[in-house]
């Protein structure tokens, strides 16, 4: 059976492209058919992190609108064979999208894919809350920082209240990304720690994504980092919270401090 | 700065845990009740008695959605000789 999984945050810039691209190539490699949905109609990205931005023909609106078919539309990643991309539209404003046109096209996808991960745009209004409308699991991306953490409570509450699967009376899967985890500045008491927004927010962890230039390389040629360079930090950690999602029970790898304060005054000097 | 100012002054996370803490639990029983007007109605309530001493009864606060626009209808009545509290 086919899961449609949103991922959410409610503020912006903490993430969600990044690890939508990252977790959608990690399941993917791991031989699921994927597909990676942009719903942030007017400020599309999903396309550049993907490396897919000059093979954009119609969009989800067009999709959704029914001015194009959907296969017209997804676009098949060329490094990973079941991977797909389903671009959302440059031009047009979020009111493009219908909540009937929506469902209608994740019915479709259903029957196509096994996993289909919707990029919400930030904010709570409509991009949001039609991003995660049909979600059957959400991955709540926050940034150890306290405005992250606040929008992410609010991003739950909608989840638990304002989605298909919330208003049927059911419940609906919701695991914390913890990303842009800088281990070193927590350790020193200058960040968040893991536990601390665990105890806060409630919902389980899904994995640590450390802050790391790795990500910002892979973007640089549009490669979801886990593809880019496997063996770096985040993408073991995308890697693993993939794994999760399929159902292991594996432990959460914590991100270890860079350097020592002293080994790094040693660094200095020597250098 | 105290002797204790080094550590103290860098160790800033168990402050943001303690205000989002705080925070949170007080959001989080606002938005528990599902309707707005009545959130609405306790807190316009609570500035109102700061100033004036008013009925409760007196206040009706009404949400309301018509097509492309929603309105937010106060009405209170006040009592004949506005006591200002002091
Ligand atoms: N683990 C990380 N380490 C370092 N930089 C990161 C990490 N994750 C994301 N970034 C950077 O943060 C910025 C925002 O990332 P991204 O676009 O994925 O966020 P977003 O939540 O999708 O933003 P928006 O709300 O605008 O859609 C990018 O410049 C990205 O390279
Ligand atoms: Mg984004």
């Amino acid at each position: 059976m086919s899961k449609v999984l949103v991922v959410t945050s409610g503020k912006g810039g903490v993430g969600k492209t990044t690890s939508s691209a990252a977790l959608g190539a990690a399941l993917a490699q791991a031989g699921k058919n994927v597909v990676v949905v942009d719903f942030d109609v007017g400020l599309r990205n999903l396309d550049l992190i993907m490396g897919a931005e000059r093979r954009v023909v119609f969009d989800l609106v067009n999709v959704v609108q029914g001015d194009a078919k959907l296969a017209q539309a997804l676009i098949r990643d060329k490094r990973v064979e079941t991977l797909s991309l389903l671009p959302a539209s440059q031009t047009r404003d979020k009111d493009a999208l219908t909540p009937e046109g929506v469902e209608r096209v994740i019915d479709e996808l259903r029957e196509k894919f096994d996993w289909i991960v919707c990029d919400s745009p930030a904010g709570i209004e409509r991009g949001a809350t039609l991003a995660m409308r049909h979600a059957d699991m959400a991955v709540v991306v926050t940034n150890p920082e306290v405005s992250s953490v606040r929008d992410s409570d609010r991003i739950i509450g909608l989840l638990d209240s304002k989605t298909a699967r919330a208003e049927a009376g059911e419940t609906i899967e919701k695991h914390l990304l913890l990303t842009r985890y800088d281990a070193t500045r927590a350790a020193r008491g200058e960040m968040l720690k893991v536990e601390d927004v665990l105890e806060i927010l409630a919902i389980p962890l899904l994995g640590i994504i450390p802050d790391s230039e790795d990500v910002l390389k892979a973007s640089n040629v549009g490669c979801p980092v886990t593809l880019h360079n496997p063996l770096s930090g985040p993408a073991r950690a995308y890697a693993e919270a993939a794994r999760r999602l399929l159902g292991e029970t594996i432990a959460v790898t914590m991100p270890v401090e860079k350097k020592s304060l002293m080994s790094r005054w040693f660094g200095r000097s020597v250098a | 700065m105290s002797i204790f100012g080094f550590f103290t002054r860098t160790r800033t996370a168990p402050v943001a845990r303690e205000r989002l803490q705080l925070l949170l639990a007080h959001e989080r029983a606002l938005s528990g009740k599902s309707d707005l007007a009545a959130i609405l109605q306790e807190e316009i309530l609570a500035v109102i008695a700061k100033h004036i001493a008013i009925d409760r009864e007196k206040v009706k606060v009404k949400l309301d959605r018509d097509g492309t626009i929603s309105t937010l209808e106060i009405d209170i009545e006040m009592p004949e000789a506005v006591a200002l509290k002091n």
